[in-house]
């Protein structure tokens, strides 16, 4: 279709980190006095940093990016309506500087959900089940598999997520969704020849 | 005869440049694209990059709001912008609409403005129309029957450079509003209980539609308050159907069509309205009758009291017990006990001219309180010259606020105006999320004349008790 523009994901595996904290918005992932950029690198460092710094920046060290176990750590488990609020695609920006790869919540808000899949940020959807294993089970090792859409945990029966095959396409592909847009024109030079202006 | 469509159906299907597949979203055409400085910078640079060019500079406009100062000397008087990178985006915004010539009302421009005040104001914003923004309160635009919600950066880049964006449809549902508000109680009141009773994420995946007597009833600023707010409880858009109110309001419009346009125009906007017999795939009902003033007292717009009522007692619940613990504000104790430190009027939620004559009308010859600081911060420069022309602004001052420049101003911390750590804010914006005005600001929303008597009292205070 067009040629890869980010890095194509496949599979996933890593140990998760566990923020139970349940409708985690765009203004936590990244607080607006951080929006006056006009690049989309660096961001990894604003991620969080109301929860994640004290009033004198020092990290705070009870917050779980801050710990030892979170290092390395490329899976994000939130609590419930992950990414409500604003539409900022610094929010992701901030996640896959920072070296997170997928998102794993019960609920995901639109934009957010959207904004993630057009930055190889994978956002899963799981059943409460899975969801209350993976809160009670922090730093456990899951593998996600976009080709067949399935989360494994070890020990446990592999969970089927859904995912928009589209959306599926690009990830693996590591194409984005401009290319394909781009290929309508015909179709879209059609479409302005009949609109009411 | 085809099967009835909601209005949300009748604006997807006329949009549709290529329909939704199994493998493919469908591809939708956008009629207007609004832009302003925070979020389209790495957009543009997507264009430069894959060497693309601005498809419908026609379809296009810029604005600046959101890092944008609003102190005077600032705006005109050419004193530096307080915030170095804030002052590097607007020249940037600046660059990019001349590159790709978009055109940009500036920072001096008296048509600028937040921008989903002036879509309307200026007429851009139709019945029928598909419009986008890289903000989630685009969906303020959605008072007019149009289909209009927030996209992110990468978006930006799409629609500049193909004026389509690849969606899946998402589904239907009706906010039907019966009855009429009772005096003293206000549109934003309302989205208030109603994000109360959906909840945050109650509309993920949906479009509104607010139907019924109430908000018929309502003008068109106070259904752009209603609809501003869809996003909070998870919709992406929130709809009104057009009537004799909404083409009263665009007549009066510079940018509206004009002579056989404007009548041709009227003919397709008429159709818009839902069918009879379409169905939604949910529906609620919200009495109107019965609401009462509201106020948040927690970290989500979703956290919602009368303004007479009390904080509720969920201690166990994990999101009651960290908004508690946030706010500083203990269960079951009334929530007019909340101190006020910081009060502002203003945001594209409530932030147009009838909303500062609400504030005004209840500030008109008292003071506000010692020790609380009032910022008024008028939705656009148009805003600001009409309700100077009637004196608001002397209004404001008399009382001891704040007048200031337009822009999102203290709905976000990003453009100088901010609340203090640890500090309450009545505001009439749109989100009390944690550090939203500021690092460790305590954010209560609520009506402009909610936020104008709270000022009066400097704690939370019923309106209706200095309007009697």
């Amino acid at each position: 279709m067009t040629t890869a523009v980010i890095e194509p994901i496949v599979t996933i595996r890593s140990r998760t980190v566990v923020m139970p904290s349940i409708n985690i918005d765009t203004d936590q992932l990244v607080p607006a006095r951080f929006l006056t950029t006009t690049t989309k690198e660096g961001l990894g460092k604003a991620l969080f940093a109301d929860w994640r710094y004290d009033a004198d920046g020092k990290p705070q060290p009870d917050f779980i990016l801050n710990r030892p176990e979170a290092v390395g750590c490329r899976v994000l488990v939130a609590g419930r309506n992950i990414g409500c609020g604003s539409s900022r695609e610094h929010a992701p920006w901030a996640l896959v500087d920072y070296g997170f790869q997928a998102v794993i919540s019960t609920e995901i808000a639109d934009i957010f959900r959207n904004n993630s899949l057009k930055n190889g940020l994978l956002p899963v959807v799981v059943d409460e089940t899975t969801h209350g294993w993976l809160l009670s089970n922090p730093g456990a090792e899951v593998e996600i598999d976009l080709a067949s859409a399935t989360l494994r945990i070890p020990g446990r029966a592999a969970v089927s997520f859904s995912i928009d095959p589209f959306a599926r396409y690009c990830l693996m592909n590591g194409v984005d969704e401009l290319g394909f847009l781009l290929s309508k024109d015909a179709a879209i030079k059609a479409y302005e020849a009949k609109r009411v202006a | 005869m085809s099967a009835p469509k909601t209005m949300f159906e009748k604006v997807w299907t006329a949009h549709e440049v290529v329909p939704e597949t199994a493998d493919t979203p469908a591809v939708i055409f956008i009629d207007l694209h609004l832009t302003h400085e925070v979020t389209t910078p790495q957009a543009f640079s997507l264009l430069r990059e894959r060497r693309l060019r601005l498809r419908r500079p026609d379809l296009t406009l810029a604005t600046m709001d959101h890092a944008t100062p609003t102190r005077t000397e600032q705006v005109f008087g050419g004193a530096p912008i307080t915030i170095d990178s804030a002052a590097k985006q607007i020249r940037q915004l600046e660059v990019n609409c001349a590159e790709f010539g978009v055109e940009l009302l500036g920072l001096q421009d008296a048509r600028r403005g937040i921008v989903h005040i002036i879509g309307p104001e200026l007429g851009v914003t139709q019945p029928g129309k598909t419009i986008v923004c890289g903000d989630s309160h685009t969906s303020t635009h959605g008072a007019f029957g149009a289909l209009a919600f927030g996209i992110g950066t990468t978006e930006v880049g799409h629609v500049l450079a193909t004026q389509c964006l690849l969606q899946k449809k998402p589904k239907t549902f009706a906010i039907e509003v019966d009855g009429r508000l009772a005096a003293g109680v206000t549109p934003k009141d309302l989205i208030l209980a109603i994000i109360g009773k959906v909840g945050v994420s109650g509309g993920t995946g949906h479009v509104f539609e607010y139907r019924g007597a109430a908000i018929r009833a309502m003008s068109m600023d106070e259904r752009m308050t209603v609809c501003n707010m869809s996003i909070e409880a998870g919709a992406r858009a929130g709809m009104i159907a057009p009537d004799e109110t909404t083409y009263a309001y665009l007549a009066d419009t510079p940018r509206a069509p004009q002579g056989a346009a404007w009548e041709a125009a009227l003919a397709r906007w008429r159709s818009l309205p839902s069918d009879p017999d379409a169905t939604f795939d949910k529906t609620v009902h919200i009495d109107a009758a019965t609401l009462e003033p509201m106020v948040t007292y927690g970290t989500n717009p979703g956290m919602v009291v009368a303004v007479s009522g009390h904080v509720p007692d969920r201690k166990g619940d994990p999101v009651f017990d960290a908004a508690m613990k946030y706010m500083g504000l203990n269960p079951g104790e009334p929530i007019g006990n909340a101190p006020v430190n910081v009060v502002f009027v203003g945001s594209c939620t409530n932030g147009r001219l009838s909303d500062l004559r609400a504030a005004a009308r209840v500030l008109r010859g008292h003071k506000v309180a010692s020790g609380v600081h009032m910022l008024v911060v008028p939705g656009s420069q148009e805003v600001k010259r009409l309700a100077e022309a009637e004196g608001l602004h002397e209004v404001f001052r008399a009382a001891g606020a704040e007048w200031r420049e337009s822009g999102c101003s203290m709905c976000l911390g990003m453009n100088g105006d901010t609340v203090g750590r640890g500090q309450y804010s009545v505001s009439t914006s749109n989100r009390n999320f944690e550090g939203r005005q500021g690092v460790g600001a305590r954010t209560l929303l609520a009506s402009p004349e909610t936020a104008a008597a709270s000022a009066i009292r400097g704690r939370v205070t019923d309106p209706r008790e200095l309007l009697s």
